[in-house]
């Protein structure tokens, strides 16, 4: 395997979590929800992930664990934030704070336990095709899961009834409640969309990238995952190429450390953000396309009028 | 339309009344927002539903269309009891309903739009195919794959109407149709309204309007204080006669007799122009103009002429280059901000009530802060750390509901939970509570109904009286007729002399209106 293939194998496994995360946080977005606790569930799905694996003793399970614990984590949010029309900045940040302490708690027995990995797809032939062989036919399953799931939310949010509905929803709940749409019904199932995501990616983090826990190790990347969605202007395809671009960039600066170019290694590390936001700026500049997909009613509680 | 006939002849006709309506009741706490009303709608007619803002006409549509649930009373469509339970139900019903604050998604497209509201599910491209031959049919020309974001309000209603039509309902509610459109559009409107009248469906006409009420509907229910205090023929009727049942008493003529231009210049333009701001606005071209103590002078004009911009000049909003163009009590103020010009007696109600003049969500008592904190800075705020003083703004806030005879729910109720009458008598009365010297108001009873914009424009012409000079920018000539001194015609950002009102005459406004500026050559004179 050559040095070009594994950095960009790496590349891939280094997006996929941020996609996925930024995925299920897109169309939470789109329905009109901010929930900024992408972080905390992600964390829950790393520990859960994890200790499901390790406990019955299959990484299957253990991804199970992860997206259940991501959608239940979510449903906390979905009930204070829809039924009781909490504050969502708030309460995303105490879910994201919640999730770090609480998945401490419960990867404490784990912590330093080696983990098993996710086995890689291997199929006899087209995986051992030169190049090609690994990229294409030789990843995790969850990164073929990551590219199906960006695929079919595109497919589902600008091409089916439901999708257009929930964009509607987020354009405007008061409107849309007035035709008739459960509009809080749309939002939770939404909310529990972005969760099981959050948790998918969390598991992918503790199963794939890094098969152990430890504590804190979603490292930001739920955060990354909600700045992706917005500089990408709530579209799943720059979403798409937002996440490959900061796993690019973060690839990239660490064999630039390794290297060393005697650029300070703070700078490089720093370069992954640096590069992804500047880029996405660039792209978002087209006021009316972000005019058109940005989720008017982001952020603001709605309450059916009875 | 080939399923329109249908429904007429598989028999609307059998039932004398298509809905029947009877003791709806609808509280909000202990506040009967509709309170026993009865209503009956025939079969192709067109039937007013008449009332000031806060009667309870959009609670009372709100219930036949299902967004809203009665609290007790019955609804028969059709000769069958029924119980609307939801806008879905109204539509399978054959209710449509076109909102007065459109329920459009601005972000999607117009067949996007439409495919929302649609029960059925078709494709995108079918709904588009559909919604075109419907607009053809009725006049409503509409391009289906425009995003609503980009449509006039004109175009932004017809969404809404295609959109009720492609249901084939039996009833049309329309809440305040005209209130956004040009008198073009209206016109446009109204035709369209008696081709499915013809067609044997019905319309429920929600408005304030009267002039509109009588030239277009077959029969009226007024409602007032969420009760129906008259059910009659509009046509058989005088403006007079249903401003009666509507208001509950006669609605005052307001006269600006007892104004005079003799008092001492308060107020004045001298050769204002002012650059446009944005590729939409107007420029001002070398404004003259100057208000006496103790007179009403009355600039009229089509909409975005550069009432906006004069407005902003004059208040100080965005100050213009040259100090000595705009003048107040004698002194040049044109660079200085609208905080200056109010410490020097002068206020300013602008166009816009929501998010211009008042924050919606903010209660009556935060708005008064806000406009006021800094010309009355002794009397809202205390020590040098301007502390509000809560007390003394609510007892002013509650003496200007008082005196403006301003109707809210609760004490101290946010800006937004007024109706559009209501809150601009509270924000008009804001600034009369200070007696400015000088007073300029845009548009200040735009979208209000006859009881409240009588109160408003008799205020005006009393501070007028009081010795105060007033501006007042507005585009309903009757309002400028009662309370003008004198007049003068904005057109593409020119002013016009003034003219005494006694000595114009409606066509004589149009003319200048239409540009023809019948200006004296020594602008000078001034």
């Amino acid at each position: 395997m050559g040095i070009f293939e594994s950095i960009l194998l790496t590349i891939a496994t280094a997006a996929t979590p941020l996609l996925i995360a930024a995925i299920g946080e897109l169309v939470v977005e789109r329905s009109g929800v901010l929930n900024l606790g992408v972080e905390g569930m992600m964390v829950m799905g790393a520990v859960c992930g994890f200790a499901g694996a390790s406990l019955a003793g299959s990484p299957w399970i253990g991804l199970l664990a992860g997206v259940a614990a991501g959608a239940v984590f979510s449903q906390l949010f979905a009930v204070l934030t829809l039924s009781i029309a909490t504050n969502q900045v708030a309460t995303g940040l105490s879910l994201t704070l919640l999730g770090l302490g609480l998945s401490g708690m419960i990867g404490e027995p784990f912590v330093g336990e080696a983990g098993e990995k996710l086995p890689s797809l291997f199929i006899p032939g087209l995986s051992e095709l030169p190049l090609v062989g690994r990229l294409v036919f030789g990843q995790d399953p969850i990164f073929y899961l990551s590219v199906i799931l960006a695929l079919v939310t595109a497919w589902f949010l600008f091409r089916t009834r439901a999708g257009l509905t929930l964009r509607s929803i987020g354009d405007n709940p008061a409107s849309a409640h007035a035709l008739g749409i459960a509009v809080i019904r749309y939002r939770y199932l939404a909310v529990l969309f972005g969760g099981a995501c959050a948790g998918l990616a969390g598991a992918h983090l503790s199963l794939v990238y890094t098969p152990q826990w430890v504590e804190n190790m979603t490292a930001g990347r739920g955060w990354i995952a909600l700045a992706l969605v917005v500089f990408a202007s709530w579209r799943p395809a720059r979403v798409a190429a937002g996440a490959y671009l900061f796993g690019g960039v973060t690839i990239g600066q660490l064999h630039a450390q390794a290297l060393g170019f005697g650029i300070p290694s703070q700078l490089l590390s720093a370069l992954p953000y640096l590069a992804t936001v500047v880029v996405l700026v660039m792209m978002s500049r087209n006021k009316r396309l972000m005019m058109v997909n940005t989720p008017a009613s982001l952020g603001r509680p709605f309450v059916p009028e009875r | 339309m080939g399923k329109g006939e249908g429904v007429a002849a598989e028999g609307v006709f059998a039932y004398a009344t298509l809905l029947s309506v009877s003791k709806l009741t609808k509280l909000f706490g202990s506040f009967a927002a509709c309170d026993g009303i009865d209503l009956d709608i025939r079969p192709g007619e067109i039937h007013a539903l008449l009332g000031e803002n806060g009667a309870g006409k959009s609670t009372l549509v709100k219930m036949l269309f299902g967004v809203l649930a009665p609290t007790s009373g019955s609804i028969v469509w059709n000769g069958e009891p029924v119980r609307i339970a939801s806008p879905a139900a109204a539509r399978k019903l054959g209710i449509g309903m076109v909102f007065q604050h459109f329920s459009l998604f601005e972000a999607l497209t117009v067949a996007e739009n439409i495919a929302l509201s649609l029960d059925e599910k078709l494709p995108l491209a079918r709904i588009a195919e559909r919604a075109s031959e419907l607009s053809q049919a009725y006049g409503l020309p509409l391009d289906p794959h425009a995003h609503v974001a980009d449509l006039s309000v004109g175009e932004r209603q017809r969404i809404e109407i295609v959109r009720a039509l492609l249901q084939n309902p039996q009833l049309i509610i329309l809440d305040e149709p005209t209130s956004v459109l040009t008198p073009q559009e209206a016109d446009r409107l109204f035709e369209t309204l008696f081709k499915l009248r013809s067609e044997g469906r019905s319309v429920l006409y929600i408005s304030h309007r009267l002039e509109e009420v009588q030239r277009i509907c077959d029969r009226a229910t007024v409602l007032r204080h969420g009760k129906v205090t008259g059910a009659c023929d509009p046509r058989q009727e005088t403006p007079a006669s249903l401003a009666r049942m509507m208001v509950g008493a006669e609605v005052a003529h307001v006269s600006a007799a007892g104004t005079t231009t003799r008092g001492d210049v308060l107020l004045e333009a001298r050769h204002l122009s002012a650059a446009a701001r944005t590729p939409f606005a107007v420029s001002l071209k070398e404004i003259c103009l100057k208000v006496r103590a103790g007179e009403v002078l009355a600039i009229a004009g089509v909409a975005g002429n550069g009432q906006g911009e004069l407005f902003d000049a004059l208040s100080g909003e965005y100050p213009v280059q040259a100090e000595e163009t705009v003048q107040i009590r004698g002194k040049a103020v044109g660079r200085e901000g609208i905080n200056a010009r109010r410490l020097m007696g002068a206020g300013f109600v602008p166009e816009e009530r929501h998010g211009h003049a008042a924050v919606s969500v903010l209660p009556l008592s935060d708005n008064l802060v806000l406009a006021r904190y800094w010309s009355d800075r002794k009397a809202f705020l205390s020590g040098p750390l301007g502390i509000i003083r809560s007390g003394a703004v609510r007892m002013a806030a509650r003496r200007i509901c008082d005196v403006m005879d301003v109707r809210k729910s609760g004490d101290d109720p946010a800006a937004g939970s007024l109706s559009g009458g209501n809150l601009q008598k509270f924000i008009v009365g804001r600034e009369l509570d200070r007696q400015p010297a000088v007073l300029v108001v845009n548009q200040p009873t735009w979208g209000v109904d006859a009881g409240a914009a009588s109160r408003i424009r008799q205020a005006l012409v009393d501070l007028a009286k009081a010795g105060s000079a007033v501006l007042v920018i507005s585009q309903d000539l009757d309002e400028i007729f009662e309370v003008a001194t004198e007049i003068a015609v904005i057109s593409e950002g020119r002013l016009s002399d003034a003219y005494p009102a006694g000595a114009l005459t409606r066509e004589k406004i149009g003319l200048l209106m239409g540009g023809l500026q019948g200006k004296t050559e020594a602008t000078d004179a001034h």
